[in-house]
């Protein structure tokens, strides 16, 4: 019998000596600048500094415009920080060339968006193994199995040959979330991934990132606007005007999750 | 990195960039069939017209020197020889050229002997020509008389492919005339004919066969006997005045006749120095074809580059995802690449096979016109540069893709 979750994930040398690391994470006076030599300039990130580790469970909260997508890109390698230094898995990101930061970032993240963003000329399982496919080429009988139990674990096997075109906006949610923990990520980032659910649904998206962090031992940080979602994580960043001014248990945090988010 | 790996990691990452190509392909069927159906158009005329031209111009070739040599050798032309003047000195000299009678090659056969050897030389034939009158009672004509080797002559003009009346022979007192000389003395098969080429120099002949060459001069002067008897009569024993030369590759006349000259110091002319307008007529086509070739291909190029401009629009989004996902900018610009070639491949395999049909349609015609005849080998590079030309259309497009900013690219709508 395939016990699926025993495939063999290869790690480059980028990350040959991660393997024994508790902070998953760690921001250190990161600032992002937006035209930063002309009149637009735009400074959305000041000086942030934090660090999560394994099997953490994070809510970034925000009102819009306070630099939590661009915190959350820096964080997914997805963008470039203009100043300071970041840390995947004890990796100094600052440096690596654009191959290296692809490589770090298939190897230790993965991304559920509010859209979901599935690739609709595939297939439900396609979308899961992509990840695996980009790096790894033909999936092998184990990691297709592998995929084949993170859909199940999200209550979709049914639909894995399915066209994402013909599952809800909840479903296609739980399959980004599959897909996003197939190459079994050190950290997944989370950018409003139940904007679009109704309340139902983001329930139980919500509830299968809380199975996943305990089962998987991954750090997840999601951005969300649901004071309802994010009480349920144990930590709490609150940025505002991009800089950090709350980073603390969720629980101790009630009076500022009454004003508007 | 070692090569090899890099090799195993790049066959890896293929497998999934031909998928993701052939799914964004498939996932767009109308515009992946119209931008197939133009590409093909436009490979499959190229194919006709390459073919067409082609045909066209072997056909003007094989009528134009099938009834003639494509080198001609003969004896250095008579001329005056002038006593060395001093330095410094010019001199004023009125010059009457002189008078070219007919003069033999000297040591032909050890000339023909030499140019036997050469690869590149199909056929090598002696001739001596001059001229001479044809009379039947009392009409008479001038005409050329030709002494040939029948059996090298055979590759020079196949006389027998051209007979309209009687038989190939030119033995000793056997003559084969154009149709055009037998109507305007009323000869046929069988009738005598009285040669005189002067000086009382005469021969009556039989009329072994009637020829039509298809050009009006030579069917109403040339008469074909032997070398020796058209020796006898041009007073020339042993002689020939020609030594005709066919080869393998038209278009090389010129090199081997520079090279001859050289090698021989004889006077030798080639097709392409005697039929220069002929010559700028073919080269004229040919360049029309390249140009037409050109254009429909640069059409097409075009074409795939504006299908995939788009393609890369409407799929930013996805290339944001696939990018966030851990593909690197290589893969995302090899996913483009490869639907350009694809689009290529499919596009000319399909015009490929129109272009042949066009080709049977233009041959069923009519069977009086020239017949076109299609190589696989440029069927091959059609659809080669056709792949190849894709690959290249995509390209700008595929460095577009590959340099998206992922973070904006995934927010793109």
């Amino acid at each position: 019998m395939i016990r699926p979750w025993r495939f063999v994930m290869s790690k480059s040398p980028l990350l040959a000596h991660a393997s024994g690391q508790q902070v998953v994470l760690q921001l250190d006076q990161i600032n992002k600048i937006f035209n930063a030599d002309t009149p637009l300039k735009n400074h959305v990130l000041h000086d942030i500094s934090l660090q999560v580790s394994r099997g953490e469970l994070v809510a970034l909260v925000g009102t819009s415009g306070s630099g939590k997508s661009t915190l959350l890109n820096v964080m997914g390698l997805l963008d470039v920080a203009s100043a300071g230094e970041l840390r995947i898995q004890g990796h100094l990101v600052q440096g690596l060339t654009e191959q290296q930061r692809t490589q770090l970032r298939s190897e230790s993240i993965g991304f559920v968006f509010q859209f979901h963003h599935l690739i609709s000329a595939f297939s439900v399982l396609d979308n899961v193994l992509m990840p695996l496919m980009l790096r790894y080429g033909k999936p092998s009988p184990e990691q297709i199995a592998y995929a084949e139990y993170l859909l199940g674990e999200v209550g979709l096997t049914k639909f894995i040959h399915e066209s994402t075109n013909r599952i809800s906006g909840g479903q296609q949610q739980r399959v980004a979330i599959a897909r996003a923990l197939v190459t079994r990520p050190a950290l997944v980032l989370a950018d409003e991934p139940t904007g679009n659910l109704d309340t139902q649904s983001a329930d139980e998206v919500f509830n299968l990132f809380e199975r996943f962090n305990v089962e998987h031992q991954c750090a997840i940080v999601i951005v969300t606007h649901d004071p309802r979602l994010s009480s349920r994580c144990p930590r709490t960043i609150r940025l505002t005007d991009g800089r950090v001014v709350y980073d603390g248990a969720s629980r101790d945090l009630p009076s500022l999750f009454a004003s508007p988010l | 990195m070692s090569f090899v790996s890099q090799i195993v990691g790049l066959r890896h990452s293929l497998w999934i960039e031909w998928r993701i190509a052939l799914r964004f392909l498939a996932d767009n069927p109308l515009q992946t069939l119209l931008i197939s159906v133009a590409i093909s158009v436009g490979a499959a005329v190229i194919v006709f017209i390459t073919a067409l031209m082609m045909g066209l111009q072997n056909n003007v070739i094989e009528r134009t020197l099938g009834t003639q040599a494509h080198i001609r050798i003969e004896a250095t032309q008579q001329h005056n020889n002038f006593s060395a003047t001093p330095e410094d000195t010019y001199v004023w000299a009125l010059e009457s050229p002189r008078a070219q009678r007919l003069q033999t090659i000297n040591n032909w056969q050890e000339v023909r002997d030499a140019l036997d050897h050469y690869p590149g030389l199909h056929t090598v034939s002696p001739l001596i020509s001059g001229p001479a009158f044809a009379q039947k009672g009392n009409a008479r004509a001038s005409v050329a008389l030709m002494g040939i080797d029948p059996a090298r002559y055979a590759g020079i003009i196949q006389l027998k492919d051209y007979l309209v009346e009687g038989r190939f022979s030119v033995g000793a007192s056997d003559v084969m005339i154009g149709s055009k000389l037998a109507e305007d003395l009323g000869l046929r098969t069988g009738d005598k004919l009285r040669l005189d080429a002067g000086d009382n120099r005469q021969a009556i002949m039989d009329v072994a066969g009637v020829f039509e060459l298809g050009v009006r001069e030579l069917d109403s002067r040339y008469v074909y006997t032997d070398l020796k008897q058209a020796q006898t009569l041009l007073n020339l024993p042993g002689g020939i005045t020609i030594l005709e030369l066919k080869i393998s590759d038209v278009f090389t006349a010129e090199y081997w006749a520079q090279r001859i000259e050289q090698l021989t110091d004889l006077h030798v002319q080639s097709w392409m120095e005697s039929n220069g307008q002929l010559l700028n007529a073919l080269r004229s086509q040919t360049m029309t074809t390249q140009m037409i070739r050109v254009f429909v291909a640069m059409s097409v190029i075009f074409g795939i580059a504006s299908v995939l401009a788009v393609s890369v629009v409407q799929r930013t989004r996805e290339i944001g995802i696939l990018r966030a996902m851990g593909s690197s900018q290589q893969q995302i610009l090899r996913v483009f690449l490869l639907q350009g070639g694809l689009l290529g491949l499919c596009g000319s395999l399909l015009g490929v096979m129109v272009g042949y049909v066009l080709v049977q349609v233009f041959n069923g015609i009519d069977e009086r016109l020239f017949v076109i005849r299609l190589e696989p080998s440029m069927l091959l590079s059609a659809i080669l540069i056709a792949t190849a030309s894709g690959v290249i259309a995509a390209m700008v497009p595929a460095r577009r893709a590959a340099q998206y900013d992922p973070a904006v690219a995934i927010r793109y709508v």
